[in-house]
């Protein structure tokens, strides 16, 4: 039973620092990459995931794809598993695996099939009762033996812990390098980018749809701001707002047939209601500064900035609009809020005498925590299992970091170079 | 303005054949034609779809192109600048706001984009509502001088487009500012 493994008290208190340096053949070129996670964890599991059979051959190193997710969600453990040889259809030595004090153990192959496409497979035994728990089986073309390697993750992690994964989710974000901009799709661990739009002038506010298919964004390209709706597997692109004055900060509501976002056709910067489908947007609010709009999970409450109070505060209001309660109270610039798709928690950054910092709200309590030490925390948004955040800072340069929502576990992604902003977490992939 | 957006698309459109934003091996590029949509102010742009097969993990691949500036009243400043924090005009900027007036007066057919900026403290989108207060003072001002609103556009680029990119107060001044565009 899965209990079983989560049982056990406090398995790892201390002091990890995990750092996996790999090879990954990708299927153009060689390309290296690092994993680093740092942090103190609480319980985490420890995993076993061999090489699987074919990996070499395939061109995907698909068990350190697993390990890098699985140690990245903070959950997990990985440890060595180089040596292990051992496929799905192994009978594991127990004996033999005993020093190792493994509570799980992942082994697969990946196998090319006739018509070009691959068959992979995995098989999930509980270490501690030496029982096989789950199979796993995906079909996939060479270029998705990413995405799959990333199934194999999404399929341990609810195997074990009964949450979903996000692996195969995946995150947006924008570089600016020598003067171009560029909007990458990455997978969640940053690696695989694709530039979906290269520009000479900014882009900024990203914004998955919920079915994960589209992009809301803010583009300068006509040297004001427009907010496009942009098809991923097209590139087929679309204006939504390009209204008289600025037109900024679309948040999908979550039924997808609608954005709120901030424009300032009649004067300042108000939140509307923009149909997808055309016709009159639709006013919000009024006043003063209203921005960075947010939907609650069931799309009935808006999380938005104003600075109605003097200076910006994160407030909320139903969604069709009306009165506001303010909800952050500490500190004087508080922005950029961000709802977990659980709907008990709000991430925003928070202006400190240091700097802008990481900060999570738990909604039912209003108990503050930073996530952070750092000073330059920008633009947090939520894993669809409202597991871990993904934010801009500057760690050792710029970086894209995730973080535990205890803060105790963080990750760099590997990310494209230049100017890292803006990123925003995608919903799961099927 | 409309016909100006269109060509600026139909730009886009061309230029995105030369410019892939990534390398994708041994893949045809698509080339597509620009099609519209009857959705509002809504126009569609079809850009340079990069097919990767059958892959789950496809994206295509779109480049976007600037537009050129226009000239604007000869000898004048075409920027002001603001205090920290502050959303209003100084005295300095009242001689040359009433200059711009007077050109748009003289020229109705031309169009001023007034382009609020901020410094580089702070969200992005806070930052661009509060470059919109500034390009919208700068509106204001010249509506008081009798300039139509039809002429004006008041637009924000908040943090985004800097005039100094150091971080010294000096530098930071430089970058509180509207920049009026012909």
């Amino acid at each position: 039973m899965l209990m079983n493994l989560f049982c056990t008290p406090v398995r790892r208190l201390g002091s990890l620092l995990v750092w996996l340096w790999m090879l990954l053949a990708t299927s153009s070129s060689l390309a290296q990459f690092r994993v680093e996670v740092t942090g103190v964890g609480l319980t985490q599991l420890p995993v076993l995931v061999a090489p699987f059979k074919g990996e070499a051959q395939a061109g995907q190193k698909m068990s350190q794809i697993v390990q890098a997710d699985l140690a990245r969600s903070g959950q997990f453990n990985p440890l060595p598993a180089e040596s292990l040889a051992l496929d799905e259809m192994s009978r594991p030595d127990w004996l033999a695996l005993r020093p190792l004090s493994a509570e799980a153990l992942v082994a697969g192959s990946v196998t090319r099939l006739a018509n070009g496409r691959y068959d992979v497979r995995a098989r999930l035994w509980d270490a501690v009762k030496r029982q096989e728990k789950s199979d796993f089986r995906d079909n996939v073309t060479a270029a998705d033996l990413r995405l799959s390697a990333h199934r194999v993750s999404d399929w341990v992690y609810q195997q074990l812990t009964g949450t979903p994964g996000v692996f195969t989710s995946r995150i947006s974000y924008v570089t600016k390098s020598s003067g171009r901009y560029n909007l990458w799709i990455a997978d969640s661990d940053g690696e695989g980018a694709r530039s979906a739009l290269s520009s000479p002038e900014p882009i900024i506010s990203p914004s998955w749809s919920p079915a994960g298919t589209q992009l809301a964004y803010v583009s300068f390209e006509s040297r004001k701001p427009v907010v496009y709706v942009h098809e991923l597997a097209s590139g087929q692109r679309r204006v939504v707002a390009n209204f008289k004055g600025s037109n900024s900060a679309p948040a999908w509501a979550p039924d997808g047939r609608s954005i709120v976002a901030t424009l300032s056709r009649d004067g300042g910067s108000q939140l509307y209601r923009v149909s997808l489908h055309g016709g009159e947007p639709q006013r919000l609010t009024s006043g003063n500064i209203n921005t960075e709009p947010a939907f609650s999970p069931d799309g009935n409450t808006l999380y938005f900035v104003s600075d109605r109070g003097g200076n910006p505060q994160i407030y909320k209001m139903p969604a069709q609009g009306g009165p506001a309660d303010r909800v952050t109270f500490s500190g004087n610039y508080n922005i950029s809020p961000a709802i977990s798709s659980d709907g008990r928690w709000l991430a925003y950054v928070s202006r400190l005498p240091g700097g802008f910092r990481l900060h999570l709200m738990e909604l039912s309590t209003g108990q503050v925590t930073a996530l952070t030490d750092t000073n330059a925390d920008e633009r947090p948004s939520f894993a669809a299992n409202s597991r871990l955040l993904v934010y801009a800072t500057q760690q050792g340069g710029e970086a894209l970091m995730t973080t535990t929502l205890d803060g105790r576990i963080k990750a760099r992604l590997a990310v494209q170079g230049g100017d890292i902003r803006e990123p925003h977490w995608g919903p799961v992939r099927p | 303005m409309k016909k100006h957006f269109w060509s600026l698309l139909m730009v886009s459109a061309v230029l995105a054949g030369c410019a892939s934003g990534v390398k994708l091996d041994d893949v045809p590029v698509e080339d597509k034609s620009a099609t519209s949509v009857g959705s509002g102010q809504g126009v569609a742009i079809q850009g340079i779809g990069v097919a990767q097969g059958s892959a789950q993990t496809a994206v295509a691949s779109v480049a976007a192109s600037q537009v050129s500036a226009g000239q604007g009243p000869a000898g004048i400043a075409h920027v002001v600048f603001f205090d920290y924090d502050s959303f209003v005009l100084r005295p300095e900027a009242r001689p040359v706001i009433a200059s711009h007036a007077q050109f748009l007066q003289t020229n109705k057919q031309r169009k001023a984009n007034l382009e609020g900026h901020t410094d580089d403290r702070g969200g992005r989108e806070y930052n661009l509502a509060l470059g919109q207060k500034r390009a919208d003072a700068v509106r204001q001002a010249l509506s008081l001088l009798g300039v139509p609103e039809s002429q004006l556009e008041a637009v924000s680029f908040g943090k985004e487009k800097p005039l100094a990119t150091g971080s010294s107060d000096i530098d930071q001044a430089q970058n509180r500012r509207v920049e009026i565009r012909y």
